[in-house]
């Protein structure tokens, strides 16, 4: 794994009240790769993923130790700007929330409060994150449609289409397709394939299925601490630890 | 909709297919290397044989990470499980066209015990049988596989014929000729085996086209 680093934890705990939820997490992520986090229920992934953009800042009785990187910069620092770590780390949820307005009012929402004005660079934009998230040939026609009237996995695409056009440069995916059926589902796994030439990704996933087929990283995750991190395809074929060995044939977990 | 997956699977044929072409290529040699009794170009197969044997592990850790990250399902299933299976074939070809190129070995600097007739026809036969396997394998052509199975019974009659030739009219009738005559029994049956393995790689592309199991089962076997 010779790959440059975008995103690095250093001896990252994290506890809610006095429970820990984070044990010495050491991660690097790397640039136009997909990294993805396994591990049972309660494994502390979607906690560590959500300190990637610091969506646990206001989880009462919170505290983090350990520092988080993006480019060198450290995300928590009491300097660093919340919305323009946001802006640079999107993220899109298990289930796809778009605002109950059109699909094309979903997607300017994020660049106006980014600042952006001029109508004809907004329509642009929107025209431009609708191809990336491969949904545009599907709504071209109807811009202005609610987009509470798409599918479960075009709405999950426009909110990648609406997180893109903020042009972040890392994107989270939590559970994206814990709510889709197979077809979306593989829909979603294509454009991350895509979205990986461009991007970097990080991949919260109970389905270890899809962190096979999607990754070129894998981090096990157990009671808080990385178990194993490494390839994937040495994760699923030739695991260094036998609870990575036993969670991933099925017998626990 | 094209899969990120089909780039993969035309990028294990691609490799599959260049083990092919080197396989042919080392049972050629060694064909030629026979009718000329040379023993530089025998020792030449047998030096080439080890880039095959790395390819086979190469492609047989590919298929491995495929089935393992990509959980295929029916024709793609079939086609990365099939071209395991093949490449092992492949690989065994290969030995054979190395354990031709050895008897070539022994062979050179004597004289021929008789001139070649039969074993030429099956030589013909196994590198024909091989190319249109691969062509087959390439095209999913489940009736040209279908055909070369059918011809491995010719190889069978060939290999029979030749052992019968040497083993009755010079090895029964005046022992002192086994050195030379070894060798050729040798031979063919190397040859008879390549067929076997050919036919092998048709099988398994007639499984991986129609999911039909023609292996012990001739019955099954039903050419338009």
């Amino acid at each position: 794994m010779d790959k440059e680093i975008r995103m690095r934890a250093e001896g990252v705990n994290f506890f809610y009240g006095s429970r820990p939820a984070l044990k010495d997490v050491n991660l690097e992520i790397y640039r136009n790769q997909v990294t993805a986090i396994i591990g049972p229920s309660g494994c502390g992934k979607s906690t560590f993923i959500r300190l990637l953009n610091r969506m646990n800042d206001m989880v009462p009785k919170s505290r983090l130790e350990g520092r988080i990187f993006l480019d060198g910069d450290d995300i928590h620092d009491p300097e660093t700007d919340v919305v323009d770590i946001r802006r640079r780390v999107g993220m899109v949820f298990q289930k796809p929330n778009p605002f109950p307005k059109s699909i094309f009012e979903n997607i300017k929402y994020g660049l106006e409060i980014n600042g952006m004005r001029d109508k004809s660079v907004i329509e642009d934009k929107v025209v431009d994150s609708l191809k990336k998230a491969a949904l545009w040939e599907e709504v071209k026609g109807r811009l202005y449609d609610s987009a509470l009237r798409l599918s479960g996995g075009q709405q999950q695409r426009l909110c990648i289409a609406r997180c893109l056009a903020v042009e972040p440069e890392v994107i989270l995916f939590d559970e994206p397709c814990a709510s889709l059926d197979p077809i979306s589902t593989a829909r979603i796994e294509e454009l991350l394939m895509e979205l990986k030439q461009e991007y970097t990704i990080v991949i919260v996933t109970h389905n270890m299925q899809q962190a096979a087929r999607v990754s070129g990283n894998t981090a096990f995750f157990l009671l808080g601490e990385i178990v194993e991190f490494g390839k994937t395809q040495d994760i699923f074929t030739k695991p260094r630890d036998s609870r990575t060995e036993a969670y991933i044939t099925g017998r626990f977990g | 909709m094209l899969r990120h997956f089909d780039l993969e699977l035309d990028e294990l044929k691609r490799q599959l297919l260049g083990m092919g072409r080197l396989v042919e290529m080392a049972i050629s040699a060694s064909l030629e290397a026979l009718e000329t009794l040379n023993a530089v170009a025998a020792s030449n197969v047998v030096a080439a044989d080890r880039a095959i044997d790395e390819l086979e592990n190469a492609l047989d850790e590919r298929c491995f990470d495929l089935l393992a990250l990509k959980q295929p399902m029916a024709v793609d299933l079939r086609f990365i499980a099939m071209s395991m299976k093949i490449s092992t074939d492949l690989e065994r070809m290969a030995d054979l066209a190395v354990d031709i190129a050895q008897r070539v070995i022994e062979l050179a600097g004597k004289p021929l015990l008789k001139p070649l007739v039969d074993i030429p026809k099956l030589a013909a036969l196994s590198k024909r049988m091989t190319s249109e396997a691969l062509l087959a394998f390439v095209e999913k052509d489940a009736d040209a596989a279908a055909g070369i199975i059918i011809m491995d019974r010719e190889a069978d009659r060939l290999r029979n014929l030749i052992q019968k030739e040497l083993m009755e009219d010079f090895m029964a009738k005046d022992t002192s000729v086994a050195p030379r005559a070894i060798p050729l029994l040798l031979i063919a049956r190397h040859l008879e085996r390549i067929c076997d393995h050919a036919t092998n790689i048709a099988e398994d592309v007639i499984y991986m086209v129609r999911a039909d199991i023609v292996k012990h089962h001739p019955e099954r076997l039903n050419p338009e």
